[in-house]
């Protein structure tokens, strides 16, 4: 059965339309990469799906549950989380305590007032998931002062606290500097191997894409335009028109 | 009919009050995004000074006529020369500090306004009724107005117009607006926004000050006064949305209506009506009036 | 991780005031109970702070907790403190409980001013009461602890009782803000403030979490408004209005966000300051605060709590 089955998902922002018809299904461990140019309703399909926005039609169910009017918190509770193209972390709090908090929230059910945040337990956790992230070095940093690289991993590091079983990933390697690119999605799919966890994630860069997504979902003004492994999509002419790209042909060679 | 008469032309005339009373303080909200609660302060010094002013003035047997000009000038004089002092003085060093703080700086400010009153002019009240008395009554459905009431309606429309004039149609209103909306990028776009802040709060102190002056010759100036309209000018500004004109006066009218309604129906709820609109109009729109829209964050 | 202190620091305080009371004159045990009672009022009003909100309507709960001593004074004739204090709690809970899903949902200057009219409202309607004595208010009489009344007439007795009583329900109010501040819930506060979309996200309701503090800082505020009023003896509408509530913050601001105890360092200068301040120049004393109040924020950036700690952050 899909894990996520996406039918008809409309979405309106007055005069503008953000998505038009969306239908994905979506089966366990795939690992499906999401692309268009910008403005085409990748962020907002990830905004639809997580419970950030309604949709004006349509119906998002995950694992044969319907989710499509629940708020964020009970999606997240539900198994699906996600991470976000700007990292939303604890600016003010260490890269360590940003981690515990996720724990302590997962942890400590709906009224967490009276067991301490920092104890054994939840602290070697936390340990170990900057160790599996590759971020234990910065441990003691404050989250506004470390490199987008880092607060990356950690906003992605925040979203497994969970133990999710879908995690949709916004754009997880922008903002991070080409060479360190690949550094980081190895990681970052190390790190979610381990999980057995489904995995969407936006990307702009057509070689991380078709390095590790085994299926592209290809957006443009809101609709998907294209739906397959990712050697089809990227030869698909509608994708290459809007999203990716021709390459100019110089006048043949003599 | 008749108490219908008294709560409409009551309830414009303290629309009228509250909106000279807050404006200053959205302007100064919007475009610099500081609380000032020293605005009390500006109105109890506008009220003072315009109240000794008028005693001079008539001690003096000058005609009975200028006596609206003593109030102009005490309104000019207080907001030009406090506002330049906090500004220039005290405020500009807080700006990069939290908006918290900044507000806190203000209130400082009012606490040492509202002693600076009792050292000045001590703590007896002043009466300066004269200008209220000469221009006289209006009968309306046979109810007698004071027409000096009636002119705080005049001025409020005036004030009102002058200021959306400026914002809309002049080049220094723009910039203004473009302050109110991105301080950054104006600064990007070559405005000296530390110029457009001191213009802004001088202007809004003046307007605290007219606020005090006007009304000086219908109460009795006492030490106190800030304390009370400070509460009340906030409330305004919340229900209008911050830092918007507009929506000032929308929120004068509405608040300035239910009190009026209040004291000639139901007088046990005069007292709080204000917050009671407050608290109405905030569940429904929680931003208030008028506000800016938002950005989208993710 | 080092041993947090804070807790056996307050107790050794407390009980070093509690048995230098019968030593000093009766006005400074009368300082001594109505700061504490205050600072309770603001040890709510950090946990607020914390999360980004300045409530200037705490004034509410304190008058809530007087009146609702008062008023079951009058009605009952209770007299013992233990079910007062409780009693003002609750009070100020069950109404805390019901404005809080409003004011959840607000923030900045809009939850500031919500909740300053919730308390101008109740002020509002104490003036216009005349069964509750309008602006005069009414007097309450010297508690009782649990049946047993110390000599009757004996002033500096029974203040020293209620400073005993008032040092107890503080460091209770401390150790209950200690452990709420050291768990998840109370590190949903900077949390709060620095990331809503992200607590969301992460499974928990920012509403509910904000409610809850109302919740609790409202108690707070209602047991504060319960022993100043037991110690002056005396409850009037002036407890609602919204100086008194920014009083509290004022005190707030000044003790800074940084431990459970500074809200009583605080508003114990702020107390001191204030009585000398009316003391020897009655007619400045508002510009002495204010000259105070900038002093500090111009050179003291984390409150006077920094000058005992100086690592002390501001989280």
């Amino acid at each position: 059965m899909a894990i996520l089955d996406v039918k008809g998902l409309c979405k309106s922002f007055g005069s503008l339309v953000a998505a038009s018809d969306i239908n994905v299904s979506v089966d366990s461990h795939e690992v499906v990469g999401i692309i268009g140019a910008n403005g085409a309703g990748k962020t907002t399909f990830v905004n639809l799906v997580t419970g950030y926005l309604k949709p004006t039609r349509g119906s998002i169910q995950f694992d044969g549950r319907n989710i499509t009017r629940m708020p964020p918190r009970a999606i997240i509770r539900a198994g699906i989380s996600r991470s976000f193209q700007v990292p939303q972390v604890f600016g003010s709090a260490s890269i360590f305590d940003n981690v515990l908090i996720a724990l302590g929230i997962a942890h400590d059910g709906q009224f967490p007032v009276w067991r301490p945040l920092r104890r054994a337990d939840l602290v070697s956790a936390a340990d170990q998931i900057l160790d599996r992230f590759g971020i234990a070095a910065h441990r003691d940093d404050r989250a506004s002062q470390v490199s987008q690289g880092v607060r990356k991993l950690m906003d992605i590091a925040m979203a497994t606290v969970h133990r999710p079983r879908l995690l949709l990933l916004d754009e997880p390697t922008s903002g991070v500097s080409v060479e360190q690119k690949f550094a980081l999605m190895d990681v970052i799919m190390a790190a979610l191997r381990a999980e057995n966890i489904t995995v969407l994630f936006v990307e702009h860069d057509m070689d991380i894409v078709a390095r590790y997504a085994t299926r592209v979902l290809a957006f443009y003004d809101g609709t998907i335009i294209a739906d397959g492994v990712p050697q089809d999509v990227i030869e698909d002419p509608q994708v290459r028109r809007y999203i990716i790209g021709e390459q100019l042909r110089l006048k043949a060679e003599p | 009919m008749l108490t219908l008469v008294a709560i409409s032309v009551d309830g414009l005339v303290y629309a009228a009050w509250l909106f000279l009373v807050a404006v200053g303080l959205t302007l100064i909200l919007g475009v610099m995004r500081v609380l000032n609660v020293a605005h009390g302060g500006f109105y109890s010094f506008g009220a003072y000074t315009a109240a000794w002013g008028i005693g001079i003035y008539f001690d003096r047997g000058w005609p009975a006529a200028g006596s609206f000009f003593v109030l102009a000038a005490a309104a000019i004089a207080v907001g030009l020369m406090l506002g330049l002092l906090i500004e220039r003085g005290l405020l500009r060093w807080m700006y990069d500090r939290d908006e918290v703080i900044i507000a806190l700086v203000t209130y400082a400010v009012f606490l040492i306004l509202e002693d600076a009153v009792l050292l000045v002019w001590g703590v007896d009240p002043y009466f300066a009724y004269q200008p209220s008395t000469l221009l006289g009554n209006t009968d309306i459905a046979t109810l007698p107005f004071p027409n000096y009431d009636l002119a705080l309606i005049a001025l409020a429309l005036i004030v009102g117009g002058i200021l959306w004039w400026v914002l809309t149609f002049t080049h220094r209103g723009k910039i203004l607006l473009a302050v109110i909306h991105d301080r950054e990028m104006s600064v990007f776009l070559g405005i000296n926004v530390p110029r457009v802040f001191t213009v802004t709060f001088v202007i809004g102190a003046m307007l605290g000050a007219l606020g005090g002056a006007v009304t000086a010759p219908i109460i009795s100036v006492t030490p106190g006064i800030g304390v009370e309209v400070i509460v009340l000018a906030f409330a305004v500004v919340v229900i209008g949305g911050m830092g918007s004109i507009a929506g000032a006066a929308i929120g004068s009218l509405l608040v300035g209506l239910a009190h009026a309604a209040a004291v000639h129906l139901l007088p046990q709820i005069e007292l709080f009506v204000i917050y009671a609109v407050m608290s109405l109009v905030l569940a429904l729109r929680p931003r208030g009036l008028f506000s800016q829209a938002q950005m989208r964050r993710i | 991780m080092k041993r947090d202190r804070t807790m056996a620091c307050i107790a050794v305080v407390l009980i070093a005031l509690a048995v230098g009371a019968p030593l000093v004159p009766s006005w400074v045990v009368f300082i001594g109970i109505i700061s504490l009672a205050k600072g309770l009022v603001v040890l709510g009003l950090l946990v607020l702070w914390r999360t980004g909100l300045v409530s200037f309507g705490q004034s509410l709960y304190y008058a809530l907790g007087a009146y609702a001593v008062g008023l079951a004074y009058r009605h009952t004739g209770l007299t013992d403190a233990f079910v007062a204090v409780a009693l003002a709690a609750a009070v100020a809970g069950v109404v805390a409980f019901v404005l809080g899903f409003l004011l959840a949902g607000y923030r900045d200057l809009f939850f500031a001013m919500l909740s300053l009219a919730f308390a101008m409202i109740l002020y509002g309607v104490l003036v216009k009461s005349e069964t509750l004595g309008s602006t005069d208010g009414f007097a309450i009489p010297v508690p009782t602890f649990a049946g047993f009344k110390p000599g009757g007439a004996d002033a500096q007795g029974n203040q020293i009782m209620l400073f005993v009583f008032t040092a107890i329900c503080t460091f209770a109010a401390c150790y209950v803000a200690q452990r709420y501040l050291a768990s998840t819930a109370g590190h949903l506060t900077t949390a709060i403030r620095d990331n809503e979309i992200r607590v969301e996200y992460l499974g928990y309701s920012v509403k509910r979490a904000i409610h809850t503090k109302y919740v609790l800082a409202a108690m707070f505020a209602g047991i504060g408004g319960a022993l100043v009023s037991m110690s002056v003896g005396h409850i009037d509408p002036e407890m609602a209005y919204w100086t008194t509530a920014g009083e509290f913050v004022f005190v707030a601001i000044l003790s800074g966000p940084a431990s459970v105890a500074a809200p009583f360092v605080g508003s114990i200068l702020f107390e001191l300051t204030r009585s000398y301040a009316m003391e020897y120049t009655p007619h400045t004393w508002h510009l002495v605060l204010g000259a105070a109040l900038l002093i500090v924020i111009m050179f003291l950036p984390n409150g006077l709590w920094s000058l005992f700690r100086k690592s002390a952050r501001a989280t």
